[in-house]
C-alpha cells in the first residue's frame, strides 16, 4: 500500500467520472445512459457499474440504432445489458424513417448520421429523460473540447456554445426546466489512449472488431470501408482482403477500419500511443463535411 | 505510475501563449497530422503567414471568425511521467470568469510575460487570480527571450519585479523560466542560448513539480453523495455511503461523527467494486460503511470527532460574479451548492469590490457586476459544513445559481464564518 497517497492518472480519471455519475443519479429524476457498444460507452457503463456496486445501475441504457450495425457490436450490447440486469431502450432511426419523421439521404455518400439526432431526441422525449450520459471525450474534436461535462440542452435539444454555464471545481449545476435536459459527459477528460490503457488495466471486454481481423474492404475517401449488406462498393472501388481493426465503432456505412496487426489489447495500446492521426480524422466520414461539422450537428441536438 | 497534472494558462494572442501550448503539444506528439493539416489549411485560408496554432484550440465557429479565444478549451498531452490537462483560457479582463473557471481545478498556473514589455496589467491580474483560486504552483514564463538577446539582466529584472508584486499575494511555489516559445528554447529541453539559467526546461518542471502534498491529507471530510441500498438477496441489509473523499485519510476502524446529526460511529469498511480498501484519500470515489445503523442521507458530512468543519449558516466569502444579465445586490436570494448540499442563500452584505488589476478595495459599492470579484456575507437556509478555501478547495468552495434562469451566476471561496446577525 502506498504511503505517499498518490494515484495514477487513470485512477484520478476514474474517480472523477464516478463522482459525476453518482451526482447525476442523486440529482436527476430520469437519467439514461447512451450505449452504442463502442469502446467509450463500454468504459462509461463499466464506471456506472462501479459507481453503484453492489447495487444495480439505477437507470436504463439507450441505444440510438441507425440500423447499420456491425453484428458483433449488437451481440456484445445485448450480452452486456443482460449481465448487468439493466433495461435497454432502443431508439431506432429505421423507425423514424418508416414513420416519416425523417427522410433517408440518397446517393453514394448517403448516411444516417444526421438522422440519429431525431431518433435520439424522440427517445429522450418519449421516455421523459432529463439527463443523458454520453461517452464523448474532449480530445476527440475541437467543438467537444469546449463543451461542459454537464451540457445544457433546451426544449429542442440544442447546444448553445456561446451560452454555456460556468463549471467550477467538482460542483455541477443540473438545474433545468420541464422539457429541457442535460447531456452528461463523464469521460470528458479521457483521451483515446486513456480509454485503451483502462481497457487493458481493467480487462474490460470489448467487441472483437476492435482487434485485428481479416475483412473484405474497399477504399473510399482515403478510408477502408467494410463490404456489408448496407454498403456496396462502386464500380471503380476494388474490393480487397486486408487485416484491419476499428478505432471507432459507429454507423457501418461511414466508419472506416484501419490497417493493423494489433490483435491484443497491449498491441492496441502501443499502436494508439504511436499513431499520428486522430481517431475521427482516420475513421469517420461524418466529421469531414466541414470544419465546424461537429459544432453544427451539436447545435441541432446531436450527441 | 503516471500522475495527472492540471494546469491553467491565460493570455492573449500577442504574448505567445498559443505558440507555447502548440510547442508543448507538438513536441510531445499530442498534435496529430490531420489536426495540423487542418490548421495549416485554415491559416492559409485566413491569409495568415505562419501556421496559427491558436486554431488548434479555438474550435468554435465564432472564435475562428473573430480570431479570439472566448471559452476555456481543454487540451491533453502526456509524457511517460505524467498526463497533463491544460485549461487554456482567454486573458482579457472581460473573460475573468472563464479564467476563474479554468483555475478552479488547476494544480499549476502558467503566466506568460513578454521579455520586452515586462510585467503588464494582464500578467498581474493572472497572478492574482491564480493566488485567489489557491493554485499551489505558479510558473512565470518570460517569453520572447530571443528578442532581448537572451539578456540575463533583463530576466533578473522581470523576476525581481514579479517577486515584489507576488509578495502581496499568497503564492506557495513560484518558478521562473526564460523561454522562446517560437524557437522552442527551454520549452522541452534546456537551451544553449541561456547558459546562465540553471533551472529546468518548462516541460521538465511540469513533469517534476511535486503535487502529491498539495491535497489536504489531515482533515477527514467525506460529503455523502449517494446512499447505496441494493435491495437484493445477496446484499439484503447492505447500506453504504458513496462519495468522493474531500480531505484527510480514512481507514476502517476510525471513529467518525456524522453532521448535522452529530451521531458517532466507526468506519466498518471502505468498499469498491474492485475490493475493500485499507485507506481512502482525496480524490478517491469510494463507498463507506459504518458499524452502526444511523440515518444518513445525501448532503451529510462524515468527519472525525475531534476535527470537524465549521457548521454554520453565516458565511464570509470572496465571490466572482458571472452573470451577464444582472449584478449581485444585497438582499438577493440565490441557490447555493456546496459539496453535496444544496440550500438557498441570502446576500446579507457586499462588503467591498476588489480591483483585480491593482488589488485596491472599493468599499461601499454594494454590488458586483459581471467578472467582478468582491467580499460578500451570506446567510443560508440550512447549515453548511465548510472549511476555509485556503485549507480545503473542495469544502471551501461553492457556486451560486439563479433560481429563475437556473444558470450558474457566482463562484465562491470561503474565508470563514461570518458574524451571525445580531
Amino acid at each position: 500500500m502506498s504511503t505517499t497517497y498518490e494515484l495514477s492518472h487513470l485512477r484520478v480519471l476514474e474517480a472523477e467520472s464516478i463522482h459525476v455519475i453518482r451526482e447525476v443519479a442523486a440529482e436527476f429524476e430520469r437519467p439514461v445512459l447512451l450505449f452504442s457498444g463502442g469502446k467509450d460507452s463500454i468504459v462509461m457503463l463499466r464506471l456506472a457499474e462501479k459507481a453503484f456496486w453492489p447495487a444495480r445501475i439505477p437507470f436504463p441504457v439507450m441505444h440510438i440504432d441507425t440500423g447499420h450495425n456491425f453484428p458483433e457490436v449488437i451481440e456484445f450490447r445485448d450480452r452486456r445489458v443482460a449481465e448487468l440486469g439493466v433495461k435497454l431502450v432502443v431508439a431506432s432511426v429505421q423507425q423514424a424513417i418508416d414513420d416519416g419523421r425523417v427522410i433517408e439521404e440518397r446517393g453514394p455518400r448517403a448516411s444516417r448520421n444526421r438522422l440519429q439526432t431525431t431518433a435520439l431526441l424522440d427517445g429522450i422525449e418519449e421516455h421523459r429523460f432529463d439527463a443523458a450520459f454520453g461517452g464523448a471525450r474532449r480530445d476527440e474534436e475541437k467543438a467537444r473540447a469546449k463543451e461542459r461535462v454537464y451540457s445544457f440542452r433546451d426544449e429542442f435539444g440544442q447546444w448553445d456554445p456561446k451560452n454555456q454555464r460556468p463549471e467550477l471545481w467538482s460542483l455541477y449545476n443540473g438545474r433545468h426546466h420541464q422539457g429541457e435536459h442535460i447531456r452528461i459527459f463523464p469521460l470528458s477528460n479521457w483521451t483515446e489512449l486513456d480509454i485503451w490503457q483502462y481497457i487493458a488495466e481493467e480487462h474490460v471486454a470489448i467487441p472483437s472488431i476492435y482487434y485485428a481481423h481479416e475483412r473484405q474492404v474497399f477504399q473510399r475517401d482515403g478510408m477502408w470501408l467494410s463490404v456489408n449488406e448496407f454498403l456496396e462498393p462502386g464500380p471503380d472501388e476494388e474490393v480487397v482482403t486486408k487485416t484491419v481493426r476499428y478505432r471507432t465503432v459507429g454507423d457501418a456505412t461511414i466508419t472506416g477500419a484501419v490497417e493493423s496487426s494489433a490483435s491484443t489489447v497491449e498491441q492496441v495500446v502501443a499502436e494508439v500511443a504511436a499513431t499520428r492521426l486522430t481517431e475521427r480524422g482516420a475513421t469517420r466520414a461524418d466529421d469531414r463535411v466541414t470544419e465546424a461539422a461537429m459544432e453544427d450537428r451539436k447545435k441541432e441536438g446531436y450527441f | 505510475m503516471s500522475e495527472l497534472l492540471r494546469f491553467a494558462t491565460a493570455g492573449s494572442v500577442d504574448d505567445g501563449k498559443s505558440t507555447l501550448i502548440g510547442r508543448l503539444l507538438y513536441d510531445s506528439k499530442a498534435i496529430f497530422e490531420d489536426q495540423l493539416e487542418a490548421v495549416e489549411r485554415s491559416s492559409e485560408a485566413m491569409g495568415s503567414e505562419h501556421t496559427n496554432l491558436a486554431l488548434l484550440t479555438d474550435g468554435l465557429r465564432a472564435e475562428r471568425e473573430q480570431g479570439i479565444t472566448i471559452d476555456v478549451a481543454y487540451r491533453y498531452f502526456a509524457t511517460p511521467r505524467r498526463k497533463f490537462i491544460i485549461a487554456d483560457t482567454p486573458g482579457h479582463i472581460q473573460y475573468t470568469r472563464n479564467m476563474v473557471t479554468g483555475a478552479s481545478t488547476a494544480d499549476l498556473a502558467l503566466v506568460l510575460v513578454d521579455a520586452r514589455k515586462g510585467l503588464v496589467e494582464q500578467s498581474r491580474r493572472h497572478a492574482f487570480l491564480a493566488s485567489l483560486l489557491r493554485i499551489p504552483h505558479l510558473v512565470l514564463c518570460v517569453n520572447k527571450m530571443d528578442l532581448v538577446d537572451w539578456d540575463e539582466a533583463r530576466f533578473e529584472e522581470i523576476k525581481a519585479e514579479f517577486r515584489s508584486f507576488a509578495a502581496k499575494l499568497d503564492i506557495a511555489d513560484l518558478t521562473f523560466v526564460p523561454v522562446s516559445a517560437l524557437h522552442g528554447d527551454n520549452v522541452v529541453t534546456r537551451s544553449p542560448n541561456s547558459p546562465w539559467y540553471e533551472g529546468s526546461s518548462l516541460l521538465h518542471h511540469l513533469e517534476e513539480v511535486h503535487i502529491a502534498s498539495d491535497r489536504n491529507l489531515i482533515d477527514v471530510r467525506f460529503p455523502v453523495q449517494y446512499v447505496i441500498r441494493p435491495h437484493n438477496d445477496e446484499f439484503h441489509d447492505y447500506r453504504g455511503y458513496a462519495g468522493t473523499v474531500a480531505g484527510g485519510v480514512m481507514k476502517p476502524g476510525d471513529p467518525v461523527v456524522v453532521l448535522p446529526s452529530g451521531f458517532s460511529s466507526t468506519i466498518a469498511s471502505i468498499e469498491t467494486l474492485d475490493g475493500p480498501l485499507d485507506e481512502a484519500y482525496a480524490p478517491q470515489s469510494v463507498t463507506v460503511r459504518l458499524t452502526d445503523e444511523i440515518d444518513i442521507s445525501r448532503g451529510d458530512m462524515i468527519c472525525r470527532p475531534h476535527n470537524q468543519p465549521t457548521s454554520g449558516q453565516d458565511i464570509d466569502a470572496m465571490i466572482c460574479w458571472m452573470d451577464e444579465t444582472a449584478s449581485l445586490q444585497s438582499r438577493a436570494k440565490l441557490v447555493i451548492k456546496h459539496t453535496t448540499r444544496t440550500a438557498r442563500a441570502l446576500v446579507k452584505n457586499v462588503q467591498y469590490r476588489l480591483d483585480v488589476n491593482t488589488l485596491h478595495r472599493d468599499d461601499g459599492t454594494g454590488s458586483l457586476s459581471l467578472n467582478e470579484i468582491g467580499r460578500v456575507q451570506l446567510r443560508t437556509t440550512q447549515p453548511l459544513f465548510f472549511d476555509e478555501y485556503r485549507r480545503n478547495r473542495t469544502t471551501g468552495s461553492f457556486i451560486l445559481i439563479d433560481e429563475a434562469s437556473n444558470t450558474t451566476v457566482g463562484a465562491g471561496m470561503i474565508l470563514g464564518p461570518a458574524a451571525p446577525p445580531s
